[in-house]
């Protein structure tokens, strides 16, 4: 796939927006002539991909996703987030039926993932307007970050400040992999459809975004957010998680605005006390 | 341990729990609330997750002063060695229930 132009790529104010959210959110990027034929291609199926397959080879047989992933800001997003050619771990297409009754339990995908230096994210297509009543997609912002393993969660059914999702057509989200989330009921008379692609990187995931805005200080304040859910106490250690991911993308140690990972990692190897003050030091006699 | 719900034959009527879960934001009981479930066992009604933005009860005190009945409350456990900076569940949970005539 080609490189994106600069202009497409996240900023880093976005990139900040990702690491303390675990999502980024694209408001009806895709046109509305490939919305209008989503529901047809997804209702057919899209062709099955084996795990670990490079993203230019992985849809050479469904020309309508690789339209979607070549669109000129997704392909920046997707740039930006795992870099160049990333593999495709899997997708698939997700139908929550109408009235169907049931939601999802809230949940992680795959098995719980504590990588702290890299990161899988998961595209979602939405092709049609999502309303409340349709179910849109529930996510807890800030919860990519958490260990927890699959949907040991689900006895979580509502945290304060949580996404339900509503959008236009053809919006796009992004989710970091670790992110707590699930398929709401939908309470309406449409089926909603959503396509999903994981992506797995195949590069260091350090400053693969456009840096021009890197010590903006909406940086700082991304990832100085707090979110309503969060306990005093453990919102303290997200923060402290959150800076230590963004010091491993800009390879840059130094980060750390409100100083939460530097004032608890500060041991100084300095002696400067003389042997001779110790008060428990032998007592030399002389003569 | 077995308990049996209480079940009036004569009056037709028998007794079911329903159970509301607070998450707190620290472990004080009176400490705002930041996350919430229910389940209804007397089936009337179907909570799910997601369903609502706005918690039942701005702290587990309020509860208490709307007539739930607390009945377990998280323990508080020391980080394990090395582990002292992850996240991961919620830690203050509460669990209450009302006993409802059906």
């Amino acid at each position: 796939m080609p490189h994106p132009h600069r202009k497409n790529l996240l900023t880093s104010v976005q990139m900040a927006h990702f690491v303390a959210t675990g999502a980024l959110r694209m408001d009806a990027v895709v046109p509305d002539e490939m919305n209008q034929q989503a529901l047809d291609v997804l209702r057919a199926g899209v062709p099955a991909v084996p795990y670990g397959t490079p993203l230019s080879e992985a849809f050479v047989d469904s020309e309508f996703v690789q339209r979607l992933v070549q669109l000129p800001e997704v392909a920046g997003a997707i740039h930006s987030l795992v870099g160049p050619e990333p593999t495709v771990d899997h997708h698939a297409v997700h139908i929550r039926k109408a009235n169907e009754g049931e939601a999802q339990n809230l949940h992680g995908d795959a098995i719980i993932d504590v990588r702290e230096d890299a990161f899988d994210v998961q595209l979602m297509y939405y092709p049609q307007e999502v309303t409340l009543e349709m179910g849109g997609t529930l996510s807890v912002p800030g919860s990519h970050l958490r260990r927890t393993n699959e949907s040991d969660t689900g006895r979580y059914q509502n945290l304060l400040g949580q996404t339900r999702l509503t959008c236009p057509a053809g919006t796009v989200v992004f989710l970091h992999h670790g992110i707590w989330h699930g398929g709401r009921r939908n309470d309406s008379a449409i089926d909603r459809y959503m396509f999903k692609i994981r992506f797995n990187p195949t590069v260091r995931q350090v400053r693969l975004w456009n840096l021009d805005d890197l010590y903006d200080e909406q940086v700082a304040a991304e990832l100085g957010q707090t979110f309503p859910w969060y306990e005093n106490a453990t919102g303290r250690l997200e923060i402290y998680n959150r800076v230590k991911l963004w010091q491993k993308l800009t390879g840059d140690d130094t980060f750390d605005p409100d100083y939460w990972v530097t004032r608890v990692s500060n041991r100084p190897q300095r002696v400067i006390s003389q042997r001779s003050l110790n008060p428990h030091a032998a007592k030399k006699v002389t003569a | 341990m077995t308990t049996t719900a209480p079940d009036s034959t004569a009056t037709g009527t028998t007794v079911r729990q329903q159970v509301l879960v607070l998450y707190l934001a620290s472990s004080a009981l009176d400490s705002r609330t930041v996350g919430w479930s229910t389940y209804d066992g007397t089936g009337a009604t179907s909570p799910t997750t997601g369903d609502s933005d706005v918690p039942p009860y701005a702290s587990g005190l309020e509860a208490l002063k709307d007539g739930w009945r607390l009945f377990q409350a998280a323990q508080l456990l020391p980080p394990q060695p090395g582990h002292e900076y992850d996240v991961s569940f919620l830690k203050h949970e509460f669990f209450f229930e009302k006993l409802v005539t059906v």
